[in-house]
């Protein structure tokens, strides 16, 4: 294959950059060794930050997120959901920092209104009782899914090549020059080879693992954020605590359920990724000041990303920049090579116009970024993330051989079916995985027990899957929802656990059968 | 508010629950059971006794006799240490017979563990298997050439799965989608008791054996999804057997699980004739240990409605699904009596990171200690009360759904509490 620029790791950053160049008439390959937003971009807050987090300590990266922020909402109204947003404090919380907010709001160009404690109660009453100060900010919550999945869509429209389900694993150097890159099929263990003018290490958390291959160097840090998803939705808009930034600060809603978090741990590698019972119990102990309702609701699961940030290990990881870096390895040796890292979900888009901006420029294109003003298109594929749709196309369309695969969150057959087309040639075969990272299967109640099965039986009835590999499929999907349960399984979400393990042990044996994918 | 006296009180209707009261009202006691009978349709409808040991290896067992001997002398606090062969032998021939009466016949082989395929295409070493299903173990074990028949709309179940999943194992196997008989054709099928009474009626019987008829050819068995009728399921099996000309298997499937439904309506059929007086639609709101010895109970649906004074309980009320056992954030705990509950010492060791973990999950083990006669251990290590006996998933040291001895358990400790319980009252 060959091609002018091989992108590499699809999350926002990748799939934001091939639709970037893809709209200045750049070819482009992008590969990704898992799945869309299978890391960090798939595992965080869904939080279009304002910019306010960030006003006391770093008020240009705070003007930056307000002004994103903005184009956004202009560009992408279909994956944020502008919901408003409440920073608000409580006995105990530093009171200076709550007096001098609105005024750091007002230098970074945040628009930020006090609001009275019997105001801020009437819009979230599941705020605590006493409440010192309390400020409403434009906040907003985002889909990044959603995004990522429409970002991409329009890059294959518009000529570029996705490559699921293939890593990286060396690169062809000639005169300081890649010349070509060996990527791995991760199922079928296949070589394929991209020869190419220019490569882009976007692998995120992975960007120091993609330079070494090339014999450059990035200096990350891996900090693990861990998050848990009620079971309702539990606030209106965005609540956020007016503090410094630390541990248990933000409860964001996502459509049908709230997300709180986050902590901050470095961890060795981003492979080592998983939320733990200790990092839950200490949010919740952070937040309950605030929010005392997290004490008593039901959870679904929890998750954790790793965010890289650029610096060296040793120290706090929140004092370190949530800065975006832009690297080009001329330094290295190697000169048509750039990584792109760090950053945030906020500012993802001006972290593809920056790189792409290098890269045409190595190129010598002169073409300009449009992503600023062009309305990223909605396709329809891309909307079966978004909470609710697919139960109101199945309803509209009251086609009663269109099973319905998860009875959590209604999805349909047609649906199944649609992912599957839209993923066709870009990976040898979809996986339960696939359905997750593109609808919301598996993300309900019963975390994929029934769901899984039913369209794993969907897979073998289509002729997806050979073999006994859709039951290797089946404990990997389960594996991956175990790993979110685990730290919140108590209450309602023990007893689901208890049913999934009388199923899928009990009667059908699946740990005696050989064969799991590490997760 | 009505009062009712009785000897037994039976808290639970779960595999355990309904197997003490068969046992104790076999004994001449009177028995009130209370209990919501939801685990049924969880029931696969096999009973397994025991069959893997050690857990973290994978050692699977063809004799679960010698399971259990291996099990008693390397785990020395497994409840089936508290019970011998011949009272699980006895108490299986009694269970056995009462549901006999209500026309579920169980098979096993030679009193060894049998073989059979489930609806993922695994296969599963079990007990004593429902007749319905008792054709599909010669079928796997001599590799004949089947027939397996799925519907359209039952999306649990895939005929084209289990062939792929077995293809080495089990070469010769074909498969066929057909609609489901009746009105349904293309919509949503669930496993359960409508689509049960639907298929077996005789009308769409006969349909449905003409459309499999052309392709048998040269299978020596058709298998299909458990859903062969609810009532006289063996009655079905065998006329649809006579249509084909060939045997017919039913494949155990995940909930709502037929042949569970199955074991539900024999009990509630069969228990009250043998005097047990049921309240299924029913809690235990409250239980108050009375001075004179004995319990007092609050029963009812939300709020209490009946009252019943018992000398004695037999406590089957379950693990977390069926609120035997309750747990928050911080601990597991007893909720009607609040017992001492056995439990790793903080939540971060209730669950292992990996949902397959060989070694199983410590919160399985979780659970109430007993003494000899099942009586759960107080916090000094007494039985908690005179005649308060424990059985069934509730008892700590056990791993059912690993260790594969789910109904064995429930039936042997039911059994065992019941003798005890009743050696006592003489």
């Amino acid at each position: 294959m060959k091609t002018q620029v091989l992108i590499i790791g699809g999350g926002a950053t990748g799939t934001g950059l091939a639709r970037d160049l893809a709209l200045r008439g750049v070819r482009c390959i992008l590969c990704e060794k898992s799945d869309i937003n299978a890391g960090a971009s798939g595992a965080n807050h869904g939080y279009l930050h304002s910019g306010a987090r960030y006003v006391a300590k770093d008020p240009a990266t705070a003007k930056e997120c307000w002004e994103e922020s903005l184009i956004l909402k202009k560009v992408a109204p279909q994956c944020i959901e502008e919901t408003g947003g409440l920073w608000v404090a409580v006995q105990g919380d530093d009171e200076k920092y709550a007096a001098d907010f609105p005024q750091l709001c007002r230098r970074s160009g945040i628009p930020v209104q006090a609001v009275t404690p019997e105001e801020a109660h009437r819009r979230e009453p599941n705020l605590a009782e006493k409440i010192i100060a309390a400020y409403a900010v434009p906040e907003a919550a985002i889909d990044p899914f959603r995004l990522s999945c429409e970002n991409i869509q329009h890059a294959v429209e518009l000529g570029t090549m996705l490559l699921r389900g293939k890593k990286v694993v060396e690169f062809k150097q000639k005169n300081k020059r890649i010349e070509a890159a060996h990527l791995l099929d991760t199922r079928s263990g296949e070589q394929t080879v991209v020869e190419t003018e220019m490569v882009v290490n976007a692998a995120g958390a992975w960007a120091r693992q993609v330079a070494a291959l090339a014999g450059a160097r990035i200096n990350l840090v891996f900090s693990k954020g861990t998050l848990i998803i009620t079971h309702h939705r539990i606030c209106q808009g965005v609540v956020m605590r007016l503090r410094p930034p630390s541990d248990g600060d933000a409860l964001i809603p996502g459509g049908t359920v709230s997300i709180f978090g986050t902590s901050s741990m470095s961890i060795d590698s981003p492979d080592e990724c998983y939320p733990t019972v200790a990092e839950v119990d200490h949010i919740i102990g952070q937040g309950a000041a605030l929010l005392p309702v997290l004490e008593q609701t039901r959870y679904i699961r929890a998750y954790a990303g790793v965010r890289p940030l650029i610096g060296l290990a040793g120290g706090d990881d929140r004092a370190l920049s949530r800065d975006m870096a832009l690297i080009d390895h001329s330094a290295d040796g190697v000169e048509n090579f750039i990584s792109i890292t760090g950053g945030k979900l906020t500012t993802y888009r001006l972290m593809a116009e920056k790189t792409a901006d290098l890269v045409c420029q190595r190129l010598g294109i002169s073409t300009a970024c449009v992503t600023r003003t062009a309305p990223l298109p909605s396709s329809p594929v891309c909307r079966w993330t978004e909470p609710a749709f697919a139960p109101k196309q199945w309803l509209q369309k009251n086609d009663p051989g269109d099973l319905i695969m998860c009875e959590c969150e209604l999805v349909p057959q047609s649906a199944v079916n649609d992912i599957i087309r839209s993923i066709a040639g870009q990976t040898d075969g979809p996986k339960l995985m696939t359905l997750l990272h593109h609808s919301r299967l598996g993300r309900g109640a019963c975390q994929g027990t029934f769901c899984g099965i039913r369209a794993l039986a969907h897979f073998y009835n289509m002729n997806k899957v050979a073999g006994d590999e859709g039951l290797t499929d089946l404990k990997t999907f389960l594996q991956h929802r175990w790993k979110g349960q685990r730290p919140i399984l108590w209450g309602a979400q023990l007893q689901q656990a208890e049913l999934a393990e009388a199923l899928h042990c009990g009667l059908f044996g699946l740990e005696l059968q050989p064969g799991e994918s590490p997760v | 508010m009505n009062t009712i006296d009785c000897e037994l009180a039976v808290i639970g209707a779960g595999m355990a629950g309904m197997a003490a009261a068969l046992f104790a009202a076999k004994r001449g006691l009177e028995v009130v059971q209370i209990g919501r009978p939801l685990g049924f349709s969880y029931a696969s409808g096999l009973f397994d006794l025991m069959a893997v040991h050690p857990v973290a290896a994978g050692k699977t067992w063809e004799d679960p006799w010698a399971c259990i001997e291996a099990v008693v002398r390397e785990i020395p606090r497994h409840p089936y240490a508290k019970v011998t062969k011949d009272g699980i032998q006895t108490a299986l021939t009694e269970l056995e017979s009462l549901l006999k009466t209500a026309g579920l016949c169980y098979r096993s082989q030679d009193g060894l563990n049998a073989e059979l395929i489930t609806a993922a295409g695994t296969v599963k070493k079990t007990f004593k298997i429902p007749q319905t299903m008792w054709p599909g173990v010669a079928a796997l074990e001599n590799r004949h050439p089947c027939l397996l028949v799925d519907f359209q709309g039952l999306r649990e179940f895939s005929a084209r799965q289990i062939a792929a999943v077995c293809q080495n194992r089990w070469p010769n196997l074909r498969t066929i989608q057909l609609p489901f008989p009746g009105d349904h054709a293309g919509r949503e099928i669930i496993t359960g008791e409508i689509s049960a009474r639907t298929i077996a009626r005789p009308e769409n019987l006969a349909a449905l054996a003409r459309a499999i008829r052309p392709h048998i050819r040269d299978a020596q068995a058709v298998g299909f999804p458990a859903i062969l009728g609810l009532e006289e399921a063996d009655r079905v099996v065998a006329d649809l057997e006579n249509q084909l000309g060939a045997a017919v298997f039913e494949i155990p499937t995940g909930p709502p699980s037929v042949p569970g439904l199955r074991l539900l309506e024999a009990f509630s059929r069969q228990l009250p004739r043998q005097g047990v007086r049921q309240f299924l639609a029913h809690h235990v709101l409250a239980v108050k240990p009375q001075p004179a010895g004995g319990f007092r109970l609050e029963v009812g649906g939300g709020w209490a409605e009946q009252i019943v004074r018992s000398r004695g309980i037999i406590l089957a009320t379950g693990r977390f699904l069926g609120n035997g056992l309750q747990a928050d954030y911080l601990g597991i705990r007893e909720p009607l009596f609040n017992l001492p509950v056995f439990q790793p010492q903080v939540r971060r060791q209730w669950h292992r990171m990996k949902f397959f973990d060989p070694q199983g999950h410590p919160a399985n083990r979780a659970g109430l200690e007993v003494d000899r006669s099942f009586r759960p251990l107080n916090a000094a290590g007494r039985p908690a009360f005179e005649k308060l006996h424990a059985a069934g998933s509730i008892l700590a040291h056990q791993d059912w759904t690993r260790m594969k001895c789910g109904t064995g358990l429930a039936v042997a400790t039911a059994f065992g509490a019941v003798k005890a319980f009743a050696d006592r009252c003489k």
